[in-house]
């Protein structure tokens, strides 16, 4: 054996002899990542959110000052920003959950493997074209001259002229991020042994006691687990409701865009953030709760 | 309390507030936002001859402001690859400036209103006019501008202005309006546009001071409470009315091509391209006037490609490229020589953007600046941008 | 579970409708990609290939695309050794502050996109780092760490450490366990998560909006393209071009993954 090789299988001895050691090589890099790249700037916005602007120049003025929260709390403008938003998102996850659910037990439990594969390779396609694109053929879509008026009006029925409005955004939203709900909750299904379901079966219980006592909550993490994505996606999204919302369309992440980039007013910005985290944690809280993460 | 998930999540929030209290007040210690009567680049000698290329250019630019009929042949004889970002609003341009920009780009086509903003806040430097050949050929007022011209120190080249327009449907307006009311008209309820812009208060305050004189509005950014009030109502009742705040040209473009809308404010780009594309649309000034802009292209202070930039300064100022962009864009070029090649391109197309006016066409038209509190009338009291955003937030909410 | 025929029917019929509705916007893109008009309306009254030799001889689409590739790799690579160093370790080793951990690599996909980005662009200006490839790089591996970490600790939790051990026991060093034991007990649910990693980062742009220098990405120079409307269908030649090229790593996710449970009985069976 040469030299090199026995120092590399002593280093190894050494190794596996120190757990705690190991532990800190394998953990300290990913743990300094999110340390100093994305906990400190997470820190750096939020201490800015108690800073103000210099209204000219939009420089930052650092004086300490709660008056960007006393505005967003006084100003029912805001409040009303805030509840639009929470509704859209309770709105599209509750959606997305109702499509995805009999969905993914259709391709997890039902379908046959080639089925399986091609169902989940159309389920994959979207993720790979533009998010940008997608939102635009809606609005092919749903224009007033759009492709289904334009289908409707060929076909003798009434056009639908929904462009531009909340309901719009709803369809949108739904639509953008129901994959990222159905992998999770297929996921699930998954895990669910098909003994279990014979076993139920066998022991009497009919089709939709079998769903509703042994798969649901099995799969509820799953579930769980999807609504993050499609609750924090829809919190912070901008684009959507600039490209296809209506006149009264504005989410927290408009008014945050445009008090960062077109107010130039970065702490107000950092303000409204601070709210989508608050609301964010409050729902992890609950999340974490209904025992989602393992189920991510 | 002993539930153990109750003491994770105490354990991350500890881990946070260290993080908190430890890294971040330092950083910010010794840094001020200071703005001061002299812009702080005054002093910074402009470069006296223009080297080679650098092989890139990175632009700010408005819609329709690098378009590649010039572009490509700008790239083929300068070797100058040319990256643009495009900003919807001057703020925009200041923000993208501001944060971290200015070591990123080299030009922003700015317009009267962030300029200023630029200039004061440092983020754009003194050029060298010298370098710009066709800058002698411009007209005279737009030479050495308020807007971008301080202490004789110039910190950019004029480059085109013109108005904000009424665009219309022609199905739906036989002849052109001829008042800016059919903005705020509930016949038209569901099938009006205007800009998801705060500068929008000016136009609405523009209106205001024809039709109700007694405000005694003189300038629609100099606004006093009263009469900034009185303009924020008229857009509140105006929300009802809109189909949707457009943030992009294009989609005004789209909601016209679709007869989603048959009135809204635009800039001539919307129409040229719709009418480019076959709608039946026209666009007009009516009688209360118009606001407008008048654009400049500012040095960065931080350029990055300071020769590609003049490269660029000289290119765009040629009556060629100015004459171009007028016809493209729908707006009037800062060279007196452009007329005649706008003739060739487009019949009639020198009088039709008024490439030949005399020097009081300019004056009709109420250019975007930056509503300060100190305004023209040497009080204090007049409401500041900080406001019209704020107050454009609880309109367009 | 014994389901009815009609039941089975029914759900057919209901993903069929589900896989139309996932399906249509696309075919919608790929429609639009032909329209010789940029204001685009319904029906289509000219028939254009042009937008396609538009797409691929115009350098701003070039740049940008290579911007992403670059952008992506990047991205993936750290997210790949970041994300599988922390499964290792979570999956390994307990200790405290073991779950904060967790929270922590999910945070970045949980906190709205825009809170991301607004927070790394006032940390990238304070710190007076100038937006490059880099900036967009760090924004978006940062996401990206948590969905190669998923893959791989769902993947861990269903094997068994026996074999690891068992590797140790015979004379492996740790390197030769690594690379002829656990990397290939791993590498479908590596390349799953660094097919995903990528995939996000490629159609990112919410947080690059606030990451990205004077250089577009793809998504960005596409945002810039609508909102400019006036090369409408040039973008929808870019993004079919786009989904042609990915339909192959597509069909090879769809097969790794719909061969989880296959995999998984024939791993309970020898």
């Amino acid at each position: 054996m040469s030299n090199g090789a026995r120092l590399r299988q002593r280093a190894g001895a050494a190794l596996w002899r120190r757990p705690w050691l190991r532990g800190v090589l394998t953990l300290s890099p990913p743990l300094l990542w999110f340390l100093v790249v994305y906990l400190a700037s997470l820190v750096t916005m939020l201490v800015t959110a108690f800073f103000s602007v210099n209204s000219l120049t939009g420089s930052v003025v650092y004086q300490w000052t709660w008056s960007n929260f006393s505005q967003i709390l006084t100003q029912p403008v805001y409040g009303s920003i805030i509840l639009r938003t929470l509704v859209m998102a309770v709105a599209v996850t509750v959606t997305d959950a109702l499509v995805a659910l009999p969905f993914a037990f259709f391709l997890a439990k039902i379908a046959s493997r080639r089925w399986r594969q091609l169902l989940l390779a159309m389920l994959l396609l979207p993720l790979w074209a533009s998010y940008l694109a997608k939102v635009y053929a809606w609005i092919n879509i749903l224009s007033d001259k759009g492709v289904l008026p334009g289908i409707e009006s060929r076909l003798g029925l009434p056009t639908t002229h929904i462009a531009y409005s909340n309901i719009a955004m709803w369809i949108v939203f739904s639509y953008l991020w129901l994959p990222f709900m159905i992998v999770p909750i297929y996921g699930a299904f998954e895990r669910v042994p098909d003994s279990l379901l014979e076993a139920s079966s066998d022991l009497g219980a009919g089709a939709w006691s079998t769903f509703r006592w042994i798969l649901l909550p099995m799969v509820l993490p799953g579930v769980v687990a999807g609504s993050i994505f499609t609750f924090s996606l829809t919190l912070g999204d901008f684009i959507t409701p600039l490209l296809i919302g209506g006149s009264s369309s504005n989410f927290i992440g408009n008014a945050i865009y445009d008090s960062a980039l077109n107010g130039g007013n970065l702490p107000f910005a950092a303000a409204l953030a601070f709210v989508s985290i608050a609301i964010m944690a409050v729902y992890l809280l609950l999340a974490r709760f209904a025992g989602a993460f393992e189920a991510l | 309390m002993n539930n153990p998930r109750f003491r994770r999540w105490t354990g991350f929030s500890v881990m946070a507030l260290i993080l908190s209290l430890g890294a971040v007040p330092a950083t910010f210690a010794g840094s001020a936002g200071a703005s001061s009567s002299t812009p702080p680049t005054q002093g910074m000698a402009p470069q006296q001859s223009v080297g080679k290329g650098e092989g890139t250019l990175n632009l700010i630019a408005w819609e329709g402001y690098a378009q590649p009929q010039w572009v490509a042949p700008f790239t083929k004889s300068t070797g100058c690859k040319v990256n643009v970002k495009y900003a919807g609003s001057s703020s925009e341009m200041v923000s993208l400036m501001a944060n971290g920009g200015g070591h990123q780009y080299d030009l922003v086509s700015a317009s009267g209103d962030a300029d200023l903003r630029l200039i004061y806040g440092g983020n754009v430097k003194p050029i060298n006019v010298n370098l710009v050949p066709s800058w002698k050929q411009f007209r005279p007022f737009l030479q050495a501008p308020s807007f971008n011209t301080i202490n004789g120190r110039h910190y950019g080249i004029s480059y085109e202005f013109g108005p904000n327009v009424l665009l219309y449907s022609t199905k739906t307006f036989a002849t052109a309006p001829t008042s800016w009311s059919v903005l705020y008209n509930k016949a038209y309820k569901g099938k009006i546009t205007v800009p998801n812009n705060p500068i929008q208060i000016a136009d609405a305050a523009l209106y205001l001071s024809k039709v109700k004189p007694q405000l005694k509005i003189t300038d629609p950014y100099e606004l006093t409470q009263t009469q900034f009030k009185a303009a924020v109502s008229l857009l509140k009742t105006q929300h009802p009315l809109i189909k949707k705040y457009w943030d992009l040209a294009s989609q005004e473009i789209s909601l016209f091509q679709n007869g989603s809308v048959v009135a809204g404010a635009a800039w001539p780009y919307q129409t040229n391209t719709l009418q480019a594309a076959g709608a039946k649309v026209a666009d007009t000034i009516p009688s209360e006037g118009a606001t407008g802009w008048a654009d400049t292209w500012l040095l960065a202070t931080n350029a990055p490609h300071p020769n590609c930039a003049y490269k660029w300064m000289q290119y765009v100022s040629t009556p060629k490229v100015q004459a171009e962009e007028a016809l493209y864009f729908g707006e009037t070029p800062a060279n007196t020589q452009a007329c005649a090649i706008m003739n060739t391109l487009q019949k009639g197309g020198c009088a039709a953007y008024h490439a030949n006016a005399p020097a009081s066409y300019f004056s009709t038209i109420k250019f975007w600046k930056t509503p300060l509190a100190a305004c023209g009338n040497g009080k204090s009291n007049c409401v500041d941008f900080t406001q019209w955003q704020q107050a454009w937030t609880q309109i367009a909410g | 579970m014994r389901l009815s025929r009609f039941t089975r029917g029914g759900l057919a019929l209901f993903a069929t409708f589900v896989v139309f509705f996932l399906i249509a916007p696309l075919l919608v893109i790929v429609l639009f990609a032909f329209d010789a008009s940029n204001v685009q309306t319904f029906p289509i009254h000219h028939w254009t290939t042009s937008w396609f030799s538009v797409a691929w001889h115009d350098p701003a689409v070039r740049g940008a695309l290579w911007l992403s590739l670059k952008a992506g790799v990047l991205a993936t690579a750290i997210a790949l050794v970041l994300g599988m160093l922390v499964a290792f370790g979570i999956h390994r080793f307990r200790f405290f502050g073991r779950d904060t951990v967790s929270l922590l690599l999910v945070l970045p996909i949980a906190l709205p996109g825009i809170v991301t980005g607004l927070a790394l662009q006032s940390a990238f200006n304070l710190a007076g780092i100038p937006f490059s490839l880099y900036t967009i790089v760090i924004g978006h591996a940062t996401f990206c760490i948590v969905v190669v970490f998923n893959n791989v600790i769902a993947r861990l939790r269903r094997t068994s450490m026996s074999l690891l051990e068992a590797s140790a026991d015979l004379g492996a060093s740790p390197v030769q366990t690594f690379r002829l034991v656990t990397m290939p007990m791993l590498s479908t649910a590596i390349i799953a998560g660094a097919l995903l990693a990528f995939a996000l980062s490629f159609d990112e742009v919410i947080v690059t909006t606030f990451t990205a220098g004077a250089q577009n990405t793809l998504p960005l120079w596409i945002f810039g393209a609508i909102r400019l409307g006036q090369q409408l269908p040039e973008v929808n030649a870019v993004v079919v071009g786009v989904l042609v090229l990915t339909l192959a790593p597509i069909a090879y996710a769809a097969r790794i993954s719909s061969g989880e449970s296959v995999g998984k009985s024939a791993g309970s069976g020898t």
